[in-house]
């Protein structure tokens, strides 16, 4: 008996579409997978985006020269020791016009080449050589050498950001200019430093010299604010509605209220700012305090949710131990509940912290887009916010400001990136299993 | 004695009282009394009876003293002004400046000619071109303003001190080893939750009424009709001398536009997110979700001002250089379109959509996959025929909830969507959205009574209506539609 045969008499297998139906699954799987390559396509593209528009914003091209100051051209007349407004309207580009141009050479009859000459600087000179000189009169008729901005052309073009290689005409530098950029880069008198100007600057209508200072301290009076007044009013609410009420009325209303007010579009928190804080509250407009108060009704709900959520993770065997050994409610609550649930709420008000670092609507309708020149010393004083500064940036037309915009974005980032650590950190490190 | 000096002195005095009672029942317990609460209870409580009563005080009379000052000012302008109402409104406002600056420097306070050098000042910063015939008039109010501020303050900041230095002797005599001081100081702090609880529920009022009474004083000038049913955006702003010529309102082709771009931008994120959100629930390893899911998440911690900006000098250049390729020399993509801001915000809105609906169809038990498995489905026929539809009713929820945050969106459209108000289906062009109106509207140096500024909070009111309603379904659906598994 040969087994053989039995095997060849089985029927054959009935079809059930099993090959098609795999091929679909492949498919499926196909769509999966495509689908978060785009996802994480468009993630990289972003970022890619930003931080190689973006990078260079941190470099700025300066020059160093041997400035003369010239008496003759700053005080002609010789009267700067009765009259001190002299030294504050002189004409000092001037001077630097004329180091730049002995410098390079140019004769003083060519005035075609003197105006190219003088576009190569910043005309934030202006300002620089006079505090010097004015701190500092015995300046007059010596040589000083100096560290000044170039101007945002030169500095675009030092950095290869505009195709030099094109027609003259097609660019906003000439050959000229060119020339002279690289035979003074070659004796080391032009030169990429930090830019710490992108840091401290205050706002400008000329991109190199106009810098996130105010929006840094305004972003940080209010991040101040939002702090102080939505962690302890936001802790309190969920402690009385986690621990001490039972579900009534007041608790439900509560309750509808937080989830509605999270998800009603920032936009409106900005009309309420402006109707209730500026206009009715008579609160000055533009302030780090009406933004502050806007992000703090606005980050309120997200520390809410997340104290509750932490409250809710404390086992109840922690409460029953604490009361049977004799501790008031209250007691319970702040002596052992609240530091057991203190990992989870610092994680929730990071988040929410972050969340209100990057809100830009509300802020533009109690108007914060102002030009803000000097630093404000107080909250109650104009100021701007950093991502309503990378939106006026956004705004502007010249080349320029779209690196300082890139620029603007990563350090926003960055701030983001470290609090969201910070709060993953935190997470792990405390977080309890119980 | 300036207001936050008076603040500061009563907490100096309340932590003094804290220590004094503190220390009191701590002498009183080491000579052997058995003390009804802990000592630095009656501490707290000195702290608070001197604290709270004083300042609530203090910030009641300010507040009261000031409304009734300006009050007082506003009606002697209004018998010497007479029938010009609106520059009264001017007038008071600087003799309020006036009478604060007086109130700061004593030195103004010695002759005419220095009050004349403030108002010119105040005048100046104020930028109000002003015939100053009544002068005078203004100044002689001012000084009689700032003479009853100074004096208002000073019986203020006296009952102040008095009642915080009385309640201070209070606390501390009342320290004795019956009194029940820890259930007071939790009785307060109950309080004081309850009153921080119900600050959630005082902001949704806020928002409520404070849109709602602009809302109303810009249908007083505005009809229903005119602002619901127009297809006209056109509020004009040089409505200075044609009284008659308030513009047109018309709603439509904002709603229009929002619901469009929220369309696009839902037509993007829905597909890939939730093919992302069921290819990280289903299929990945561990590991690999552990790393993706969080990449997701990076997308959903940008600020939105970054997609605006990724928007505007990326994504709209290069389509409308695309479709220069594509049409050989003719830009049908805008620059600023519906599609450029529908499809970056449907990027913003992918990790929304992926992180919503992977946590409901996670919450799908075992029980289901593995029956389902049993009967020889394949995966992907579990997914589709059991998964799915268990996991129905929550992903219409969640993506309920992003169409609402969709709709609110504002810097994405603001920066790449365009502000032309225009009725069109075609996506390369630009449109604009109700976010963007309400911006536009509110940015820039205007009068904040005219119809131009208050329609802002019409919409606004708009735009509220539609995410609650949104939010409202999508709980409903949740509610009604919720399978119940063990």
């Amino acid at each position: 008996m040969r087994k053989g045969d039995v095997c060849h008499t089985t029927p054959m297998r009935r079809d059930i579409g099993l090959r098609q139906r795999y091929r679909a699954e492949m498919r499926f799987r196909a769509y999966g997978i495509t689908a978060i390559s785009i996802g994480m396509f468009f993630l990289g593209v972003l970022l890619w985006s930003v931080f190689s528009k973006g990078y260079s914003a941190f470099w700025q091209t300066s020059l160093t020269l041997n400035i003369r100051f010239d008496a003759a051209i700053i005080d002609p007349k010789n009267i700067r020791d009765h009259d001190s407004q002299v030294l504050f309207t002189a004409n000092y580009p001037l001077l630097v016009r004329n180091a730049l141009a002995e410098k390079l050479g140019v004769p003083s009859d060519d005035h075609l080449a003197l105006h190219e000459v003088s576009h190569m600087f910043s005309s934030s000179v202006r300002v620089q050589l006079r505090d010097l000189v004015l701190g500092h009169p015995q300046l007059i008729g010596g040589i000083q050498k100096v560290t000044f901005l170039a101007s945002a052309d030169i500095d675009s073009a030092f950095k290869k950001q505009i195709n030099l290689a094109g027609s003259e005409t097609r660019r906003k530098i000439s050959n000229r200019q060119i020339e002279w950029m690289h035979r003074l880069s070659a004796d080391g008198s032009l030169h990429r430093a930090f830019n710490t100007g992108l840091f401290t600057l205050t706002a400008s209508n000329r991109p190199e010299t106009s810098g996130l200072g105010v929006a840094l301290v305004g972003s940080l009076y209010m991040m101040l604010i939002v702090l102080v007044l939505s962690l302890p009013i936001g802790v309190a609410a969920a402690v009385y509605l986690e621990e001490y009420t039972h579900k009534n009325r007041f608790t439900d209303l509560v309750e509808v209220n937080i989830n509605n007010l999270a998800s009603v579009p920032s936009i409106v928190f900005g009309l309420l700012g402006l109707a209730v804080f500026v206009n009715f509250f008579g609160l000055p407009r533009s302030t780090s305090i009406v933004g502050g108060l806007v992000l703090t009704l606005m980050t309120l709900p997200t520390i809410i949710i997340a104290t509750r959520s932490a409250l809710r993770a404390v086992p109840p065997s922690i409460r029953s131990a604490a009361l049977g050994i004799g501790a008031s409610k209250t007691q319970t609550v702040f002596h052992h509940v609240l530091p057991l649930a203190v990992p989870g709420i610092m994680t929730g008000t990071i988040i929410g912290l972050a969340h209100a670092l990057g809100e830009t609507a509300p802020l533009l309708l109690i108007g914060m887009v102002a030009f803000v020149a000097n630093y404000p010393i107080t909250p109650m004083d104009p100021a701007t916010a950093l991502p309503v500064q990378i939106y006026m940036w956004a705004n502007e037309a010249e080349r320029a400001f779209v690196e300082r915009t890139s620029g603007a974005i990563i350090v926003l980032l960055v701030f983001l990136i470290l609090m969201n650590i910070a709060s993953i950190v935190l997470r792990r490190r405390f977080e309890r299993r119980w | 004695m300036s207001g936050p000096s008076v603040i500061f002195s009563v907490l100096l005095l309340g932590s003094g009282g804290f220590l004094v009672s503190c220390g009191w029942a701590r002498i009183i317990e080491a000579r052997g009394t058995r003390m009804h609460s802990r000592s630095h209870y009656y501490g707290w409580w000195t702290f608070l009876i001197v604290v709270i009563p004083s300042l609530v005080f203090f910030i009641f009379w300010s507040i009261c003293t000031n409304l009734y000052l300006e009050n007082k000012a506003s009606s002697s302008c209004h018998t010497t002004a007479g029938d010009m109402a609106q520059s009264c409104s001017v007038l008071v406002k600087m003799a309020h400046d006036l009478a604060h600056k007086l109130v700061l420097d004593d030195h103004f306070r010695n002759s005419q000619e220095d009050h004349d050098a403030v108002l010119q000042n105040i005048l100046g910063k104020r930028k109000i071109l002003f015939s100053l015939d009544n002068k005078e008039h203004i100044v002689s109010i001012a000084i009689e303003w700032a003479q009853r501020i100074k004096k208002f303050h000073m019986i203020g900041t006296i009952i102040t001190f008095v009642l915080a230095i009385l309640s201070c002797f209070v606390g501390i005599f009342s320290v004795s080893p019956e009194r029940r001081s820890r259930n007071r100081v939790e009785c307060v702090t109950v309080f004081w939750l309850m009153l921080a609880s119900s600050i959630v529920i005082l902001i949704t009022v806020g928002i409520v009424l404070s849109m709602l009474f602009q809302t109303i004083s810009f249908f007083q000038s505005v009809s229903l009709a005119n602002f619901f049913f127009g297809t006209v955006w056109d509020p004009r702003f040089s409505a200075v001398d044609s009284e008659e010529v308030v513009g047109q309102f018309g709603l439509i082709p904002l709603l229009a536009g929002t619901l469009y771009i929220a369309f696009i931008a839902m037509l993007f994120a829905i597909p890939v997110g939730l093919f992302s959100a069921i290819y990280l629930a289903e299929y990945t390893v561990p590991w690999l979700r552990g790393i993706i899911k969080p990449l997701l998440e990076i997308l959903a911690g940008i600020p939105t001002i970054v997609y605006g900006f990724f928007a505007l000098a990326v994504l709209g250049p290069f389509l409308h250089d695309l479709s220069i390729f594509l049409a050989s020399g003719h830009a049908f993509i805008m620059a600023q379109s519906a599609l450029t801001a529908g499809l970056v915000m449907g990027i913003m809105l992918v990790p929304f959509v992926s992180s919503l609906s992977d946590d409901i169809i996670t919450a799908v038990p075992r029980s289901l996959r593995d029956g389902s498995f049993g009967l020889g489905a394949t995966q992907s026929e579990t997914i589709w025929r059991v998964i799915l539809p268990a996991a129905f009713p929550g992903i219409v929820a969640s993506l309920l909830l992003t169409a609402s945050r969709a709709i609110g969106e504002t810097m994405i459209v603001v920066l790449a969507a365009g502000v032309v108000a225009r009725l069109t289906i075609n996506p390369f062009e630009a449109m604009t959205t109700i976010t963007v109106k309400i911006v536009n509207q509110l940015t820039g140096d205007f009068e904040f009574n005219s119809p131009q500024t208050l329609v802002a909070f019409a919409l606004g009111m708009t735009l509220l209506v539609l995410t609650l309603l949104m939010n409202i379904v999508a709980l409903y659906v949740v509610r009604k539609y919720r399978e119940q598994y063990e």
